[in-house]
This record gives C-alpha cells, structure tokens and sequence, in this order.
C-alpha cells in the first residue's frame, strides 16, 4: 500500500500544492518575524551609521548607546515599573476573580443558573459604549488611580467561558465524593477546582498577563499624571516625538550620538524583549488554551 | 398560597445552601453590575443635553435637557455618510485578508510533514498576536516610512521610481489597517483552524487514498467541507464585529492629514464624546453602533441556525 502510494505519479496540482506551500509558508514567516530582526539590528547599531540606510540583515558598527540612554531615563523605568505592577497584582486577581465564576456557573445545581449565565454571556454583545463607561469610571473615582488598571479587568468573558468548559469537562464524580466527606463549596473550590484546572488557568494567566503587558489605551484614556503613565504610554510619546522630528532629522542629527530613529527602536525592543522571553511559556500553554476554547465556542 | 410560600421558603433554602457559592460569585457579580451595567445606564445620554453640573452623574442625567432623537439626527444629517464608509471600508477589506489568509495557512502547515518545520513556522506565524498595537503601529510606520523598507523594496523591484507617502494617501490607510489586523491575527486565527483540522477523522482520508484522490482533491473534498462550521463560526463573530475597527491601531496610526479617511464610528465617538466633551453625541454615536452590531449577529446567528443542518449557531 505504502510502496503503491510512493510510486504514485505526481500529478500537477500536487506540484502546485507543495509550490505554492512552500511559497506561502516562507513568506509568512519573513513577514512576521523580519519587523523584529530588522528593529532589533537597527537598535544595535550605531545611530549615525544608521542613518546612511541599507541595513537590513545584519548590524554594520556593534552600539549600545541607545540602550543605555533609554535604560537610563527616569520616565521609561517609571513606565516599566507602573507595567510590572499591574501586570503583577492584575494577573492573579483577574484569574481568581475569574475562575471563581466559572466555576459558580458551571455547576448544574446552582439556584438561577440560567439569568445568571445570561447576565455574564449577554455583555459579550451589548455595552454602554465608550462615554457612558468613562462616566462611571469617573464617578467610582477610578480616573487617575491605579485601579482603573486592575478592577475592569478582573473579568474576561471570554476566559471565563474557557474555562467553565474546561471544569464541565472534569468528571462530576471527584466533586461528589468530596462533598460527601463534608467538604463546603469553598472548601472544594480551592482545594479541587483550582489546583485540577491548572492547565487552563495558565493558559487564562497568559492572556491576562500579556494583555496587562501590552495595554495602552486605558492609561491613555483615564489617567493623565505622569506618575500612572505606563511603559507603553510612554512608548508612544517616544514615537510620537520621532513623527513630528522626522521632517528635520536628517539635517539635525549628523554626527550626533543618538537619534530619535535608534531610540525609538531600542524602546521598541526593551518592550518586545519579556513577551520574547515568556514565548516558551506561551507556547506551551496558549496552543492548548485555545483548542480547549475553540472545541467548544 | 401555601404551595407558592413553600416554594418561596425552599430558595431560601437553597439559596442558603449555597451560600458559599454565591460568596465566590459575589466579586465577579459587583464586577459585571459597575463596568458592564452601570454604563448601559449611561445610555440615556444620547436622549438628553447632557450638561454636566456637579451633582454627580445620575442627578446630572435627570436634570438635563431631554432632547428626543436629536443627537442621532444631527448624526445622520452631518458625518454619518462618511464615518459609515470608512468603517465599513476598514472592516471589509481587514476580513478579506484575515478571513481566507489563515485558513490557507493551516492547510499548509497540515501538509508540511516535518514537524520541526511546521512548529517554526507556527510559533513564528503568532508572535504579531503578542506583541502590543503601540509596537505593531511603530512597526507599520517605520516600515512604511518614505525611507522605510518597503519603499526601499518597491524601488529596488523598479515598482515605483519615486517614494510612496503611504500615510498621506486616505484610502491607502484602510488598506494599511487591514494588512496591519490581519498580521496581527493570522497565527492566532491559524491555530483555530488547525484544532478543527485535527479533529477530523483519518479513516476518511485513507479512503479517499484507496480510490486514488490527490492532495488537492482531499482538502477540497474532506479538509475544507469538515472546516465549515468553524468558518461559519468565526464569520458570525467577524460579522458581528464589523462596525468594532478598535481605537488602538487607528489612533497610533492615523495623522490629521488624512482624518476624513481613517476616522471609524469608534474614534468618532471618542473624539467627539470625550476629548471635545460632547458627552451625549457620543454616546448616541455609541448606542447606534452597538445596537447595529447587536442586531447584526443576532440575524448572522440566525441565518447560520437556518442554513446548515450542523449545530454552528453560537446561541
């Protein structure tokens, strides 16, 4: 059978197949990992050797002065700083908060399980919409507070879906068998629930945590003081300082040391850097998450 | 009487009865009641001339001016034409890449059979999805720069003789949002579908072998119709978020020069809501988009529930 298969005549849309694979798949590689390689030697390199153009593969002059200078800022560690912390206290909370509830919905027994699963699903669809939201932001006093960063995201629908489908898809046997032994429903929250659904909470913790990460706009929308300015705020003003510098720049910055050009760049990389270091994580788990959660939508 | 006030007495029991239930529940619920609820609330704004007066929120809201359907109005007789092109623009042409790109991409990596290979190209297909819009738009602008690569690459192919200033040409930015969500999504979107093709079962495929079916003719025959509910799925969703074109890539990207071309129903909103303060016009141009988009995956999901026999309705 399998020797029959080999000897198989290769017809012309198997030719076409395996052309047009290999095409597709080397391009979508060099698009999506070229940007990074291509900022990533441009900020090792020398910014005014940069400037002459033409690197695209490799660094011409080794330089670490962009780096340093931007390591160095007061305002971008600041940034970072506002970025761990909420990436820290935002992530645990949000999972807690969130595998609490799907667990509450996914039991069968719950007093109105049906309003309250539709309670949570229907702000999947409909919202107040972006005014009245800043509204009420504005009157819990959350503007211009740190915890306009971690309560609106103690909640993913989303997350939370994923995982109730992960804990209905555990045997209902191990549950009973703990409540029978007198255990409350707290009791087998945290001692069952939470140490079986592991591989789901990790994949949830991921989201969150990159999410944390990568979040811009409400540190651009509700907070305005410098001290609450996140390292992607501050990311922005980076760029939006080389947009309005860039029409001059050529003349002004010959022979200079830095330019807005490689700063611009090594704050990019500082900022892809830990999202490049957690990849191994996230492969292990994001893969999975989302089979888990497209299994059953 | 009596059996209704047993029953009554029974959820009280059984409301006590799990009452370590609903102390799990308690944050997620004050949760959903502050950020999700309390701001539908808030949609009475865009029936009103809401002028804030400092007696917090909800007195200023009955206190204002009712104004009827004037702010929609206003809405529909000034912007509306335009807002409702560049959104439907935007979000069109981001589907015609995002959709189809990853489906063609999981059909490849399946037919890619060194799984070193495979797993390289995935991993590298999704670090777009981890990566943050302000990095992503830092990346698009750079690239797209009069002196950035791809102006470097068109001449170097003798495409064009002259630089293209890609962020001054309007439509060219639809174009540019829509490559820069599909960049962002095409791993991401890839891997759903490779979950799909997974599950489908191999015995069909060794039958479609014994009656000497080629590759082609088994992902047009077994690979794709098995993909369907998962296609149909992720276009109920893509439809219900059409008029959702997202404030973060529009805002990093998008310059004053070209406003009338890259301003969504989102931005609108926002610019005229919150940054010039004209809270209820926003939020009108608010609640008529979310009721569209509600209505539209409402008749989206219905639609999947009438034409195919498979369950794919999301509800």
């Amino acid at each position: 059978m399998k020797t029959a298969k080999l000897r198989k005549k290769r017809c012309a849309s198997d030719w076409f197949l395996d052309i047009f694979k290999v095409i597709f798949l080397i391009l979508v590689t060099v698009i999506c990992v070229y940007p990074f390689w291509n900022i990533f030697i441009v900020s090792i390199n020398d910014a005014t050797d940069a400037l002459r153009g033409g690197l695209y593969f490799l660094p011409r002059k080794l330089s670490f002065a962009s780096y340093a200078d931007i390591l160095t800022r007061e305002t971008f560690l600041h940034g970072i700083w506002i970025t761990v912390l909420r990436t820290v206290i935002g992530t645990p909370l949000a999972v807690l908060v969130t595998t609490m509830l799907a667990y509450v919905l996914s039991r069968e027994d719950l007093l109105w399980k049906k309003p309250l699963n539709l309670l949570f699903i229907f702000t999947m669809y409909f919202g107040g919409g972006m005014v009245p939201y800043y509204m009420v932001l504005k009157n819990l006093g959350m503007l211009n507070n740190f915890i306009v960063f971690i309560f609106p995201n103690l909640v993913s629908v989303y997350n939370m879906i994923l995982v109730k489908n992960y804990i209905e898809g555990m045997p209902k046997e191990i549950f009973e068998s703990s409540k029978i032994d007198g255990a409350n429903d707290l009791t087998v929250f945290f001692r069952m629930v939470l140490p079986l659904s592991k591989p789901i909470i990790m994949t949830i913790a991921l989201f969150v945590a990159v999410m944390h990460w990568n979040s811009w706009f409400d540190a651009y929308l509700y907070t305005n003081s410098q001290s609450l300015k996140t390292m992607q705020s501050i990311l922005v003003e980076i760029l939006n300082q080389y947009q309005t510098s860039s029409a001059n720049q050529a003349a002004n910055q010959a022979g200079q040391q830095l330019t807005p050009d490689s700063i611009r760049m090594a704050a990019t990389m500082i900022a892809t850097i830990p999202i490049i270091m957690v990849y191994p994580f996230i492969q292990k788990y994001f893969v999975k998450g989302i089979m888990l959660g497209s299994v059953k939508s | 009487m009596k059996k209704e006030k047993s029953k009554h007495k029974s959820i009280r029991k059984q409301f006590w009865s799990q009452r370590y239930l609903f102390l799990l529940l308690l944050p997620a619920l004050v949760w959903v009641v502050l950020i999700c609820y309390a701001p539908m609330t808030g949609l009475y704004m865009a029936f009103i001339n809401y002028t804030p007066q400092g007696n917090g929120y909800f007195a200023d809201m009955v206190n204002s001016q009712f104004v009827g359907l004037d702010w929609f109005e206003y809405f529909f007789s000034t912007d509306f034409l335009m807002i409702m092109r560049n959104t439907l623009a935007t979000s069109l042409l981001t589907l015609v890449f995002s959709f189809p790109l990853p489906i063609i991409l999981a059909l490849c990596l399946n037919e890619v059979k060194n799984q070193r290979v495979k797993k390289f190209v995935q991993t590298s297909s999704y670090i777009p999805y981890f990566i943050s819009w302000v990095i992503a738009a830092n990346i698009f602008l750079t690239f797209l720069s009069a002196d950035g690569v791809i102006n470097h690459l068109l001449q170097f192919l003798g495409l064009t003789d002259q630089e293209i200033l890609f962020f001054q040409n309007g439509p060219y930015f639809w174009w540019i949002i829509a490559i820069a969500n599909a960049w962002k999504v095409l791993g991401y979107n890839a891997i759903i579908y490779m979950a799909a093709i997974s599950g489908i079962s191999q015995d069909m495929y060794e039958a479609a072998d014994v009656d000497g079916a080629t590759r082609m003719q088994k992902i047009l025959h077994i690979t794709l119709p098995a993909l369907r509910p998962t296609i149909l799925i992720l276009l109920i969703l893509a439809i219900g978020g059409v008029l959702n074109t997202g404030y973060e890539q529009q805002l990093l990207m998008s310059n004053d020069s070209i406003l009338n071309y890259s301003d969504v129903l989102d931005t609108y909103a926002y610019r005229y809501g919150l940054k010039n303060g004209m809270y209820s016009y926003g939020t009108a141009v608010g609640l008529f988009k979310s009721v569209v988009s509600f209505l539209l995956v409402i008749s989206a999901n219905a639609l999947s529930r009438k034409f195919s026999d498979d369950n794919t309705a999301l509800f």
